[in-house]
């Protein structure tokens, strides 16, 4: 178990600079994951941490080591590919025990260490078969215990279930959550979904065009979204953005409607803002919603609505704007009808039109 | 009056019977039926006399023959092995080759582009005692006092030959596991640096086992191509002196033509054939294995 430390870290392809000088503290035990969209840089900084990159630019520090210029074998980290990489020329047993084999670890430890990981991830019944009999979250679960195997100091996942279908995605999530609740390693982890990000993170790091755009538990980032971007990433479905202008303590939309200001936020007049509204918080009166002291009421003609069960999320335009709403205790719901919604303002939050950051005090 | 009409798909194919049986079929069933009898070409009516199996007991009992024999498989395995490791260090260097690599493939490939009998002809001259480039660089540059007689000495025109098939052929080696080395995935390798492994060690236990099906491919073609070898040799050496680079072929070649004794040379060449054949099979058993190792079903 270790630390790990980045310190500026750059990362440059010649004049295109995809990784902008990042600085991150990774306590030990923790499991931080790394989210953003396609092309955020995310990846490429798991890489490097993994030596599998050259940095360009800043430092990292595993452990107390400055690791830079040291080879991937001499960081003592293991990394969960997204396409598994396992050896197809080996059986489980030798893909497990292949790097304490190159460790030089006797015979007797290779055995036991290997058993052990099998045991954890239910792999016994299958180490003498070959990678290419077996079903993909075989081969994760695979690829996994390839790396708990060497008990090293970081473990790497480079989005470990993107290959993987719902159900088993879902499934091999709690296992890498037991997993990491069970051997306690330095995680870094890295997803485009938001939801293995919430769901595994002790820390989320929310990555944009090669820069960090926030840090927090999932909580915090949920609750308390630096800008819009992280306020719609983060959350299913996305939070709801409604334009609209300051005036008389009140929220105006573009057709008019009126809100009041959600409580603590204080604004100058006529200043152009971003309303962001949760579909957890805007529901059509009578379904559920928690009441509180701020309340605003708006009637939307609903679009669409998609049941899933225990909810229903109500598509529906406000102020030329589709707006996602939730309705618990589901009811059939025609389209085209009009609802009166209920907004619980002290949820709702303010984002500056033009730069897109929060407006929290 | 009715016709006996043969059914469509056998009168379709008739043509590619007839074609495979006058010059595949015919030849192979006479020259085996030769190699039954005493066949002289300059006297045709021998022919006609079988006396098996009196050309394959003389063969098998001849030891010039089971000296050329050994001498082909030992050419076989010295150069197959020899083109293999060069092949195999020529492709990983291109591959690695960041500009220009388009060219230099193409320039590797151009020593399978010499007819084998002016490669012969060029390293006749290369190792010639007297005007040869070798014994004159080896003299200019004082390591040797007197002329090496390479092509007289026996080892050493084995030597020779050798050079010669390995300068043409390494390439075939270097083509095909650079097509390897193309599809080699990325992802095995970066797991097994991770891992812990030297480069060598990613090599050896990644690389070299998902290389290995491309080597055997190799291997199997060139093995035939070696286990026929002729011209460069009767070229160079005419299988001389003295015998002491006779190959199989140039043995069955020499008995056939210039003997004209073409029963023997007949009933000798099918006992070569065997080693082709086992050869080729030796090879093709060895990369099914190498692909089932990695996985792929056959």
């Amino acid at each position: 178990m270790a630390q790990v430390h980045l310190k500026n870290l750059v990362k440059s392809y010649g004049a295109l600079s995809v990784v902008h000088g990042i600085n991150l503290d990774i306590a030990e035990g923790e499991f931080v994951v790394l989210v953003g969209p396609s092309g955020c840089g995310k990846s490429t900084t798991l890489r490097m941490v993994a030596g599998l990159e050259d940095i360009s630019g800043g430092e990292i520090v595993i452990g107390d080591r400055v690791v830079n210029d040291l080879p991937p074998r001499e960081r003592n980290l293991a990394m969960v590919f997204q396409n598994y990489a396992l050896y197809p020329h080996m059986t489980v047993r030798e893909n497990l025990g292949f790097s304490l084999k190159i460790a030089k670890k006797s015979q007797g430890e290779i055995d036991a260490a290997v058993n052990e990981a099998a045991e954890i991830l239910a792999l016994t019944p299958l180490l003498d078969r070959k990678p290419g009999a077996l079903s993909g979250g075989q081969r994760q679960r695979v690829a996994m215990g390839r790396a708990i195997v060497r008990h090293p100091d970081v473990f790497l996942f480079d989005e470990p279930l993107s290959n993987l279908d719902a159900k088993l995605r879902t499934q091999m999530r709690v296992e890498i959550k037991k997993l990491h609740q069970k051997v306690g390693s330095t995680v870094i982890y890295v997803t485009h979904d938001q939801i293995e990000a919430m769901t595994l993170a002790d820390r989320i790091v929310i990555m944009r065009d090669g820069h960090i755009v926030q840090v927090g538990t999932p909580l915090e980032v949920f609750e308390n979204p630096v800008n819009t971007f992280v306020a719609t990433f983060i959350g299913s479905p996305p939070m709801n953005l409604l334009p609209g202008v300051a005036k008389d303590g009140q929220i105006v939309l573009a057709d008019g409607t009126a809100i009041p200001l959600p409580p603590g936020y204080k604004l100058a007049e006529g200043r152009r803002i971003q309303l962001g509204i949760r579909a957890d918080n805007i529901m059509p009166e009578g379904h559920a919603l928690p009441p509180t002291a701020h309340m605003a009421h708006v009637d939307m003609k609903v679009t669409l609505s998609e049941p899933l069960g225990t909810e229903t999320v109500v598509y529906a335009q406000l102020s030329g704007t589709e707006v996602q709403a939730k309705m618990l205790n589901p009811r059939p719901v025609q389209t085209g009808e009009v609802l009166r919604f209920a907004i619980a303002l002290d949820k709702c939050h303010l984002f500056d039109a033009d730069t897109g950051l929060s407006l929290k005090a | 009056m009715t016709r006996a009409k043969l059914p469509p798909w056998l009168l379709l194919l008739m043509p590619a019977f007839l074609i495979l049986a006058a010059v595949v079929l015919v030849p192979l069933l006479l020259s085996l039926y030769s190699s039954f009898t005493p066949y002289h070409l300059t006297r045709p009516e021998t022919l006609w006399k079988i006396n098996f199996p009196f050309n394959y007991e003389k063969a098998l009992t001849d030891l010039g023959f089971w000296k050329a024999f050994g001498r082909t498989v030992l050419l076989l395995t010295i150069a197959l092995n020899l083109e293999m490791l060069l092949g195999l260090g020529l492709a990983l260097m291109v591959s690695k080759v960041q500009r220009g690599q388009r060219t230099l493939r193409t320039m590797m490939m151009f020593p399978m582009m010499f007819s084998p009998i002016l490669v012969g002809f060029m390293f006749k001259f290369i190792f010639n005692d007297n005007v040869g480039l070798v014994n004159n660089a080896l003299q200019s540059m004082g390591l040797a006092s007197t002329a090496i007689p390479w092509l007289v000495d026996g080892n050493l025109a084995l030597f020779a030959i050798i050079c010669a098939e390995v300068w043409m052929s390494t390439s075939v080696f270097a083509i095909l596991i650079l097509a390897g080395l193309y599809a080699l995935p990325q992802d095995p390798l970066e797991a097994a640096k991770v891992d812990g492994c030297t480069p060598w060690q990613s090599f050896r236990y990644v690389t070299l086992p998902f290389l290995m099906p491309f080597i055997y491919i190799a291997m199997a073609i060139r093995s035939l191509d070696v286990a026929r070898a002729y011209d460069i040799v009767q070229v160079m050496t005419g299988g001389g002196p003295a015998k002491r680079t006779e190959l199989l072929w140039t043995m069955i070649g020499r008995t056939g033509y210039v003997d004209a004794r073409m029963g023997y040379a007949n009933a000798m060449g099918y006992i070569a054939i065997l080693l082709s054949i086992a050869f080729t099979v030796y090879f093709f058993l060895k990369l099914q294995r190498a692909r089932r190792e990695l996985g792929m079903e056959d």
